[in-house]
């Protein structure tokens, strides 16, 4: 595990120096929202509908920048043979999975903390359930993140890859993103966790399956 | 069982990707503190069996002793006895010179108490101390073939290998990558490496392999070859006429 937080700790510090990843995701995911925003502004007005829409913007700009951030996740490893340097390391496949799935989920995290509150003035949101969507948006996006990146490193080798892995990608994501929606929908109106127990629990259920196979199956996509 | 002295020890190693034969019953030992310098075209199997060597692949046949360990059941320990330098550097470009020489320190178990003084030490014996606060991305070739050396060597491998270290080097930075090379780690490192210049190599090594089609064709101490270019008549004798059996069948 101290090895992952390594990893981690060392993508950060390459992001967060050139913030290529991180500008770009959130670039992309503000101008979701500014689109939907503007497309829908006759009915912004019309709370009801706004609470049927908004949570599957919310949604769609996540998963979209969190696809482009994973794009590149494992492209820098590629760079110099650093990811054939980490496979020399005596260090279980594993720790690099974990390792590059924390990071990756920590750019998500920054990227939808700053895009929520944008969300919520242009869809002239009155946020009640803070606790609930903050746990939805985490189980949701380390779902989504668990997939990603594996994924991510089996097209990294690809010569398509910018393309393959929104196509391997978006359909294995269905399972997480449907109950993220539901509850985050849920949340935004009710703000009760009560009301949203069997969503929450099929994130749990599919996030743990995710990162669990994640972690046996990472050594064969990086196999040369 | 292996020779006692033998350090690396492979025996009947085949590697296959799809149909095609990349290694063909490969049977090597290598000494303790040797230097192994390993020559063929192309496509010849050096790489692979470098690779197999560090347990990155691993063999579709045979089995690979590395200190007496198989490399099938305690890779990780194997990878902790080798250190590996290639024509790719394996350095992060955004991370500073030092930061990736801690960070790999950390994969490599070093403990954290030393990990400052042994990246010092290390810094200082490539000579790259002074630019150690400047980012990998922005040194030259040569200065970053000196940092993968430092990368290479850090925690003290029993094991170096190289393949083909001299790519993007120019005359004045091979010359430097040398003097590093030998001037750094034990004396008892065990050293293999691949190239294609053969004048360096003649110079460096003490024993010379040649490969090709994934098959060892040659294997003489440097000692028992008399010169260089009878060494380069020895691997234009072995490849061109595997070229030219393979030209006429072609036809």
């Amino acid at each position: 595990m101290k090895k992952s937080l390594y990893i981690a700790a060392k993508d950060l510090r390459s992001e967060f120096r050139t913030k290529q990843m991180l500008n770009s995701m959130l670039i992309f995911s503000l101008i979701v929202i500014v689109i939907f925003s503007i497309s829908f502004g006759d009915v912004l007005s019309q709370t009801e509908l706004v609470e049927k829409l908004a949570p599957g913007v919310l949604w769609v700009a996540f998963t979209f920048a969190g696809t482009l951030g994973l794009s590149r996740s494992f492209a820098g490893e590629m760079e110099n043979g650093c990811l054939e340097g980490l496979k020399l390391s005596p260090i279980d496949r594993s720790s690099i999975y974990i390792g590059k799935t924390i990071s990756n989920a920590i750019l998500m995290f920054i990227v939808e903390l700053l895009t929520i509150p944008i969300f919520i003035v242009l869809f002239n949101y009155n946020i009640s359930g803070i606790p609930g969507l903050a746990l939805v948006i985490f189980l949701g996006t380390f779902g989504f993140v668990s997939v990603g990146t594996l994924l991510s490193a089996l097209s990294a080798s690809t010569r398509a890859r910018e393309i393959m892995l929104p196509v391997l990608l978006l359909p294995l994501i269905i399972p997480v993103i449907i109950p993220a929606v539901m509850a985050t929908g849920t949340i935004l109106t009710d703000g009760g966790i009560g009301s949203i127990a069997s969503e929450l629990r099929l994130l749990v259920v599919y996030d743990l399956i995710f990162f669990v196979v994640g972690q046996l199956v990472f050594e064969y996509t990086v196999m040369d | 069982m292996a020779p006692i002295d033998s350090i690396i020890s492979i025996t009947g190693l085949s590697k296959s990707f799809g149909r095609r034969k990349a290694l063909n019953n490969i049977n090597l030992e290598i000494k303790k503190g040797e230097f192994v310098t390993i020559f063929g075209p192309n496509g010849a199997g050096k790489t692979t069996l470098l690779k197999i060597m560090s347990t990155i692949i691993n063999p579709s046949r045979g089995s690979i002793l590395v200190n007496g360990i198989d490399a099938k059941k305690h890779p990780e320990k194997i990878r902790g006895m080798i250190g590996a330098i290639s024509h790719e550097t394996y350095l992060y470009d955004e991370l500073k010179a030092r930061e990736n020489l801690v960070f790999f320190a950390r994969m490599y178990g070093i403990e954290n108490d030393n990990i400052d003084s042994r990246v010092d030490s290390i810094l200082k014996s490539v000579n790259l101390l002074q630019r150690s606060d400047e980012r990998a991305g922005s040194f030259s070739r040569g200065m970053k073939q000196r940092l993968s050396i430092a990368r290479a060597l850090l925690h003290q491998p029993e094991i170096l290998l190289m393949d083909e270290p001299y790519t993007g080097l120019d005359q004045h930075a091979a010359a430097n990558f040398e003097r590093v090379l030998m001037g750094t780690g034990d004396s008892d490192v065990t050293r293999i490496m691949i190239t294609h210049n053969i004048e360096r190599a003649f110079e460096l090594c003490d024993r010379m392999l040649i490969m090709d089609r994934g098959e060892i064709r040659f294997d003489k101490l440097k000692t028992e070859i008399e010169s260089v270019e009878e060494f380069k008549e020895q691997y234009l004798s072995i490849v061109e006429k595997d070229t030219d059996a393979e030209g006429i069948s072609n036809v």
